[in-house]
């Protein structure tokens, strides 16, 4: 089943897509940043992936493109899961935001953003949502330290 | 009180530019009426509400941080407290994505073990959920009938992992113990009085006026937004759709059940209610199919890369001894690679992305956790319904902490 979906993803979406490969059974695209929301629209309105799982980031310090944003879809009627990654580097890690595609991209990229500090285009609402106001630093990137210490956040009128 | 006027650890998205003569109100983190530790910002009308901002995180302990800093097998008592409620299933989700990374195969008495006790896990979980909602409710009985039974469960998994509730008991390749002698004898007691409490509960819960009034079309969300909104598990089967893991991509022992999939009407309160009701019951007849299935044999795998040699070999023998030592001081020896691997958990999809650069410590460990991504539906499900209803329908959508804020 994978295996017939690989093919027509690949054909369709190579070379736009990039590199494509099964992984325990999770077909696994490798995208440029400005593929990533066109790519996801067409998995939901050509492909029927129906959900978006999961927003997470992968960070490897020594790399050039640091940030590795990794998107997680699920398709219902065909059930197969796809893994959208793209890279983006430390100076400007940005990428486009899935909101105007899914409902439940702008909570997830909220996390994503607190915890690594990526920029989703789109979203103007980046509040934190694990941490807090007045956080300093993005707790899963590899240089922040495990007992750094949090500086105290000032008494606050609303 | 007017928001503006409390020292509040978030910025709300409302409280400024509140529509003339609304009012923006704070419920949480700490409401003694909502289980869980959420904030709820609600601009009201009187009694109506119009918009809300959900805020979770007060319970961020760094878990993904910490596991970067710890073996393989260390991770384990920590994923027992994500979904503290069914910490079992948090174990075999987590052992199942690492075995998948180091290409291990289970072994038959393990996989039908863990797929019994996934089981009996959702059991507690939805009987833990739907308790709560109702005792907020009054529903003081329904409450007392189905927490008594869930302590009968909780205790006798005492008896078999040591800990009532975070058990700690997966093992990566295994479990940490084979059942103790008459434990499945006891089992089916307490199943059979599980069937006695609930279905007293039908009985005062299912055609009850007040139930169905504060129940029926509230918090109403329909298939296509609850699948835009990431939904899974029983708020998305309570909207029609049968979706589900453990028929769609069967794991574990699931492909060799019978078993339906309970699904709701409308995905109001009244449906989350009795699409956990009636998982219940059909977790209740896998669990008896699973204890006559169940074969003889090893439970933990033939692999010296994660499992832990027998004691007295370790006292015995050189090789055993360092290996032994090895494992606790090194960790499993995970191969270079990455995986998603995702079970049916009480609450939805749990899934667990794990990157290996090889070596004993994971070099990053994500939770997919569905009570996150349900606390971004939760404003669709609250906006435009009564104050008094935001109680019963975050109760229906029964968020874990621990899981949620990670």
């Amino acid at each position: 089943m994978a295996a017939n979906d690989l093919g027509t993803l690949q054909r369709e979406l190579v070379p736009a897509a990039g590199p494509a490969s099964v992984s325990h059974g999770t077909i696994v695209l490798v995208l440029a940043p400005g593929e990533l929301a066109t790519t996801a629209r067409r998995l939901r309105d050509e492909f029927g992936f129906d959900i978006l799982l999961d927003v997470t980031a992968v960070d490897w310090p020594n790399d050039e493109l640091r940030f590795e944003v990794v998107h997680h879809f699920y398709s219902t009627a065909h059930r197969v899961r796809v893994r959208l990654k793209t890279r983006v580097g430390a100076a400007e890690p940005v990428v486009d935001s899935l909101g105007a595609l899914y409902g439940s991209a702008a909570y997830m990229e909220r996390e994503c953003h607190d915890m690594y500090g990526i920029g989703f285009r789109g979203n103007r609402d980046l509040r934190p949502i694990l941490l807090y106001e007045g956080f300093e630093g993005h707790p899963l990137r590899k240089d922040y330290p495990k007992l750094r210490e949090q500086p105290l956040v000032a008494y606050r009128e609303g | 009180m007017d928001i503006a006027t409390i020292a509040n650890p978030i910025r709300s998205s409302l409280g400024r530019d509140s529509a003339e003569g609304s009012v923006v109100v704070n419920i949480g983190p700490s409401h003694p009426a909502t289980h869980g530790t959420v904030q709820i910002v609600a601009e009201l009308d009187g009694e109506k509400v119009l918009r809300t901002d959900v805020h979770c995180g007060y319970l961020h302990r760094g878990f993904e941080k910490e596991c970067e800093d710890h073996t393989w097998h260390n991770l384990i008592p920590y994923v027992d407290r994500l979904n503290y409620v069914s910490p079992l299933i948090n174990d075999f989700a987590y052992c199942d994505a690492v075995e998948r990374l180091m290409a291990i195969e289970i072994t038959p008495r393990c996989r039908y073990l863990r797929t019994l006790l996934s089981e009996y896990s959702r059991v507690v979980d939805h009987l833990t959920c739907v308790a709560a909602a109702l005792m907020e409710m009054g529903a003081m009985t329904a409450f007392l009938y189905l927490v008594m039974v869930r302590d009968y469960m909780y205790e006798h998994l005492a008896a078999l992992t040591g800990a009532r509730v975070t058990h700690s008991y997966g093992r990566i390749g295994g479990l940490a113990r084979d059942l103790p002698d008459g434990w499945l004898v006891r089992l089916e007691e307490i199943l059979v009085q599980y069937e006695e409490f609930v279905a007293r509960v039908h009985a005062l819960v299912d055609r009850n006026r007040i139930f169905i009034d504060r129940l029926r079309s509230v918090g109403t969300i329909t298939t296509a937004e609850a699948l835009s909104l990431g939904c899974t598990g029983p708020l998305l089967r309570s909207t029609g759709a049968p979706i589900d893991l453990r028929k769609d991509a069967p794991y574990l022992a699931y492909a060799e059940l019978d078993f339906d999939v309970p699904v709701g009407i409308q995905g109001d309160n009244y449906d989350r209610y009795y699409v956990r009701m009636r998982e219940m019951d059909e977790s209740v007849y896998m669990i008896r199919q699973l204890a006559q299935m169940l074969p003889a044999g090893p439970i933990n795998v033939d692999d010296r890369r994660c499992t832990f040699p027998e004691k007295t070999l370790v006292y015995g023998q050189i090789e055993s001894l360092i290996n032994h030592f090895k494992l606790v001081m090194e960790g499993p020896s995970v191969p270079r690679g990455e995986v998603y691997c995702a079970h049916e958990a009480p609450n939805g999809e749990l899934g667990f992305y794990l990157v290996s650069t090889g070596g004993g410590t994971p070099y990053k460990v994500h939770v997919r956790s569905p009570s996150f991504v349900h606390m971004g539906a939760a404003s669709r499900m609250l906006d435009g319904g009564q104050l008094a209803d935001i109680v019963p329908t975050f109760g229906s959508i029964n968020m874990i902490g621990g899981e949620c804020d990670r």
